[in-house]
C-alpha cells in the first residue's frame, strides 16, 4: 500500500469515488460537444436534465451555475468546462465565482504569480 | 532508419486558437506568449520533419469516461477535429501516418505497454493548437503525424515514471523504424494552472521553473513524483506536463544527447502559466 496522500487544500481529485458519482453530469457534458444538444439543453433544460438522469443534487448544482457545487456533486473540470461555455462563461468567470473574488480581482492574481 | 531529430512541447489552451482566428498575437496580452515560436518555427523549416508523434491529453472531445484509456495510440488516416462544446472554429484535418502508427503499436505491445489502439480519433485543441503555433504560414502543417493520448483526466494517472518509460519506448521504435523519414515528438498541456475548486487560479512559479530546468539537464527529475504529488505541485490540470515527460523520454531514449534549440515561459495565458521548448537531438 502506498501511503495516504495529505489532502490539497481546495482541491478533489476527480477518482473513482468522484468518477461514480458524477457520471449522469458528466455525461451530460459530454453531450454539449454538439450544438443540437446544447439548443436543446437550453430550449428545455429540465426535460434535458431528466434524460440524462441526474441526481437531485446534480441538478441542483445545474440550476445554480455554481461550480462548486457542480464539483461537488461529482463534475469532472474538463466536461464542465462545456456547460459552462453554454452559460457564457470563460475561465476567469469561472476562477472568480469559485475563489469569491471578482473577475478583475482573480486576473490580477494570475499575473501576480509573476512574483512568485 | 528513421531519424528522430527532436522535440517540442508548449501549453495548450482553447484561448489561443481564438487568438490566431482574430490575428491576435501582437496584441499586449499576446505577444509575450507567441513571440516565443518564431525561432522555433524556423529551426523547424530547416530540419524539416515528415511526421510528429503528439503526445497529449484528450479533454472530452474524444474519449468519455464509458471508456477511458490511460494511453491510446491513433491508427488513423486522418485525424479530424471538431466542436469541443464552445463553437470555436474547427481546423483542417491533419493527416495521419499509418506505417509509424503501426510500428509504435506493434513495438509498444512488444515492450509491454498494453496500449488501446484507435483507427478512428477526434483529435481536440492539445493536439491541433501545436500544429498552428509551430507552423504559423501554414492552413495544414507540412507533416503527418500519430496522436498518442495520455490521461489527465480520471485519477489514478499513468504515474510520471511510466510515462517517461512509454517516452522512451517510442524513442526506441522511431529509431528502429525501417524508413528514411525524419521525426520529432512533441508534448502538449501544462504548465502549472488548475481551473477547479477554491484553489482555482494556482500557480507554482518555482516548480515550473526547476521543470524547464529538468527538461534540459535533468529529465527524469519529475518522475519522482506520483500523481497527486504533481496536483500539489502543479495544479490538477498542471499535471499535463506528463505529455512533456514523454516527449523528452523519447528523445533521450538509447542516451543521445540535446540540446536547446528554443525556450519560453510566460504568466498568464488563461488561467495557466505557459511553457514551451524545443530541443535538438545532438
Amino acid at each position: 500500500m502506498s501511503p495516504t496522500p495529505r489532502a490539497i487544500p481546495g482541491t478533489t481529485p476527480f477518482d473513482g469515488t468522484m468518477a461514480r458519482k458524477g457520471y449522469s453530469l458528466n455525461k451530460m457534458c459530454f453531450s454539449f460537444n454538439d450544438k443540437a444538444n446544447r439548443d436543446a439543453f437550453l430550449a428545455d433544460t429540465e426535460g434535458y436534465m431528466r434524460q440524462y438522469a441526474l441526481t437531485p443534487e446534480q441538478a441542483d448544482a445545474v440550476r445554480s451555475g455554481q461550480v462548486l457545487q457542480m464539483l461537488a456533486a461529482g463534475g469532472n473540470a474538463y466536461y464542465l468546462a462545456k456547460l459552462a461555455g453554454i452559460f457564457g462563461l470563460d475561465m476567469q468567470d469561472i476562477g472568480a465565482q469559485q475563489t469569491g473574488v471578482t473577475k478583475d480581482e482573480f486576473k490580477a492574481k494570475l499575473v501576480a504569480a509573476n512574483d512568485q | 532508419m528513421a531519424q528522430l531529430i527532436g522535440g517540442l512541447a508548449t501549453s495548450h489552451i482553447p484561448a489561443i486558437g481564438g487568438a490566431i482566428h482574430k490575428g491576435k498575437q501582437q496584441d499586449p496580452y499576446w505577444k509575450p506568449f507567441f513571440d516565443g515560436f518564431p525561432p522555433i518555427s524556423h529551426w523547424l523549416a530547416q530540419v524539416k520533419p515528415d511526421t510528429v508523434v503528439v503526445f497529449y491529453n484528450d479533454h472530452g472531445l474524444n474519449f468519455f469516461l464509458d471508456k477511458m484509456p490511460t494511453f491510446a495510440v491513433g491508427a488513423a488516416p486522418e485525424y479530424r477535429n471538431a466542436d469541443e462544446g464552445w463553437g470555436i472554429p474547427t481546423t483542417a484535418p491533419l493527416p495521419g501516418n499509418l506505417d509509424l502508427s503501426w510500428h509504435l503499436i506493434n513495438h509498444l505491445i512488444e515492450r509491454e505497454f498494453d496500449i488501446v489502439t484507435c483507427q478512428e480519433m477526434l483529435i481536440d485543441h492539445a493536439c491541433t493548437l501545436p500544429f498552428k503555433l509551430f507552423w504559423p504560414g501554414h492552413e495544414v502543417a507540412p507533416v503527418k503525424i500519430v496522436p498518442i493520448n495520455i490521461n489527465t483526466v480520471q485519477f489514478p494517472l499513468p504515474t510520471a515514471r511510466r510515462v517517461y518509460k512509454l517516452g522512451q519506448a517510442v524513442g526506441e521504435a522511431i529509431r528502429a523504424w525501417d524508413s528514411s523519414e525524419r521525426v520529432v515528438v512533441l508534448g502538449t498541456g501544462g504548465l502549472s494552472h488548475q481551473l477547479e475548486g477554491e484553489r482555482a487560479g494556482f500557480i507554482n512559479k518555482r516548480f515550473d521553473l526547476q521543470f524547464l530546468d529538468s527538461m534540459e539537464s535533468n529529465p527524469e527529475w519529475a518522475t519522482q513524483f506520483s500523481d497527486l504529488e504533481l496536483v500539489e505541485k502543479a495544479g490538477t490540470q498542471g499535471v499535463e506536463l506528463l505529455n512533456w515527460l514523454a516527449m523528452r523520454g523519447a528523445v533521450s531514449a538509447g542516451g543521445a544527447s540535446v540540446k536547446k534549440v528554443h525556450g519560453n515561459y510566460h504568466i498568464p495565458i488563461s488561467n495557466t502559466a505557459t511553457g514551451l521548448l524545443a530541443l535538438e537531438v545532438a
